[in-house]
């Protein structure tokens, strides 16, 4: 199972958890599960069936974006973040180098 | 090296060896930034935001400089403010460390503090009601102004260049973002196989914890295709690296320099063996000593404890 981490603004949606464990080879499978375990954590994630404009994701620390975005591979004992952008953090999905699909995300 | 004043003498800082740190096969190096007039990489970006408002009329003698900035880039603009006759307006978290408001204060600047819970994008906000309330100020915005990644383009990169022709990679932590696009635009049009990589400071939970994800910004310096990468790096690791390259390389230096390293040394194994990587230190640790980070005792118990101030 990999550990998702939980931004403490989404933490009311987990039930306070700020770890979840989720099941899934890849990104979008993993948050996927995380949505099946906390349904209302969807919108904060997903808007149109892409990642919100606003939100990082990192598997073991590197930003998906840069990787295979929601297709990017996970180990079963991996690390998927969630991070809120902060100023000189955020970028939008449409000016990332690689789009990122609703694929597999179950939004 | 002799200079007219303070002004000139920004820039051609060390390019120093790292080879008690390098990972076996690979050869780092840090650009110690440290070295620029008032401490920080942020001179060099601080003189070209002021001589771009010179040069497009919208700052012009005596007139009243404005600018959100956490520390560095305040503390570069007050200098050249002061030698160029500019009064200085900075809005900062108020959480920003102790020495920064003493240098600005002895500088001159006005400081207006922005909520320590918005961070970095409560000072933007705040600086921009305050310029759109007063027309006549001059508000360079590091963050969207295309000085900042001029700066890096014009002067960091070519030091970088001339110092290691062959260097095969560059990693610059990311704030506004000027760094990694202006001298890694550089460094690829000299050679397209070099790689570039953002190290992104993992904030703590005082910083994360009130946001808002709709508050989101997007710093438009930044031009995330330059990239090859973009790692993070928690609190524990930075300062791990950082008090490491004190004790092992002599190199006293700022927690965002330990963040470089990390990804410095991360990467090696995508580069080819003997492959010669680039970090790059913003600046050294003196302004940061009161925040305990480089205290004695357990450094996993500090990286807890200023976790919310540490990248101020």
């Amino acid at each position: 199972m990999a550990t998702v981490r939980i931004p403490t603004v989404l933490r009311k949606r987990t039930g306070g958890d700020a770890k979840v464990e989720a099941e899934g080879a890849t990104v979008g499978e993993v948050l996927s599960n995380v949505v099946a375990q906390h349904p209302t954590i969807d919108d904060s994630l997903f808007e149109d069936g892409k990642l919100r404009g606003f939100i990082n994701v990192y598997v073991d620390d590197e930003d998906v974006r840069y990787l295979d975005g929601l297709d990017s591979k996970v180990d079963p004992d991996g690390e998927v973040a969630i991070m809120p952008a902060v100023a000189g953090g955020a970028q939008r999905s449409e000016h990332a180098p690689r789009h990122l699909s609703a694929g597999g995300a179950g939004a | 090296m002799r200079f007219d004043d303070i002004s000139q003498a920004v820039g051609n800082t060390p390019l120093v060896g790292l080879p008690r740190l390098s990972p076996p096969g690979y050869e780092l190096y840090l650009k110690l930034e440290g070295h620029n007039p008032t401490g920080s990489v942020k001179d060099r970006v601080a003189k070209y935001l002021i001589e771009a408002g010179e040069s497009s009329g919208e700052l012009r003698p005596g007139g009243r400089v404005l600018e959100p900035t956490s520390g560095n880039t305040g503390i570069g603009l007050a200098a050249i403010c002061r030698v160029k006759g500019y009064p200085l307006t900075c809005v900062m978290p108020e959480n920003t460390s102790e020495e920064r408001k003493q240098i600005l204060e002895l500088f001159g600047v006005d400081i207006v503090h922005s909520p320590a819970s918005e961070g970095s994008n409560g000072s933007v906000r705040v600086a921009r009601e305050m310029a759109d309330a007063d027309p006549d100020v001059y508000m360079p915005f590091q963050y969207g102004n295309v000085a900042n990644a001029l700066a890096h383009y014009e002067t960091t990169a070519p030091e970088i260049i001339a110092d290691l022709p062959d260097v095969a990679a560059f990693v610059a932590g990311l704030g506004t973002g000027g760094t990694v696009t202006g001298a890694g635009r550089r460094l690829k049009r000299w050679d397209p196989a070099i790689k570039v990589f953002a190290a992104e400071p993992e904030y703590g939970d005082l910083v994360y914890g009130l946001r808002n994800l709709d508050e989101g910004y997007v710093p438009e310096v930044l031009d995330p295709s330059v990239l090859d990468s973009r790692i993070k790096v928690n609190s524990l690791d930075a300062l791990e690296w950082t008090r490491r390259l004190a004790q092992e390389e002599g190199i006293f230096a700022g927690v965002s320099t330990g963040a470089a390293l990390v990804v410095a040394a991360r990467v090696c194994s995508r580069l080819p063996e003997g492959a010669k990587v680039v970090a790059l230190s913003p600046d050294g640790g003196w302004k940061y000593l009161s925040t305990g980070a480089y205290a004695p005792g357990d450094v996993a118990e500090i990286a807890e404890r200023i976790s919310g101030t540490l990248w101020a």
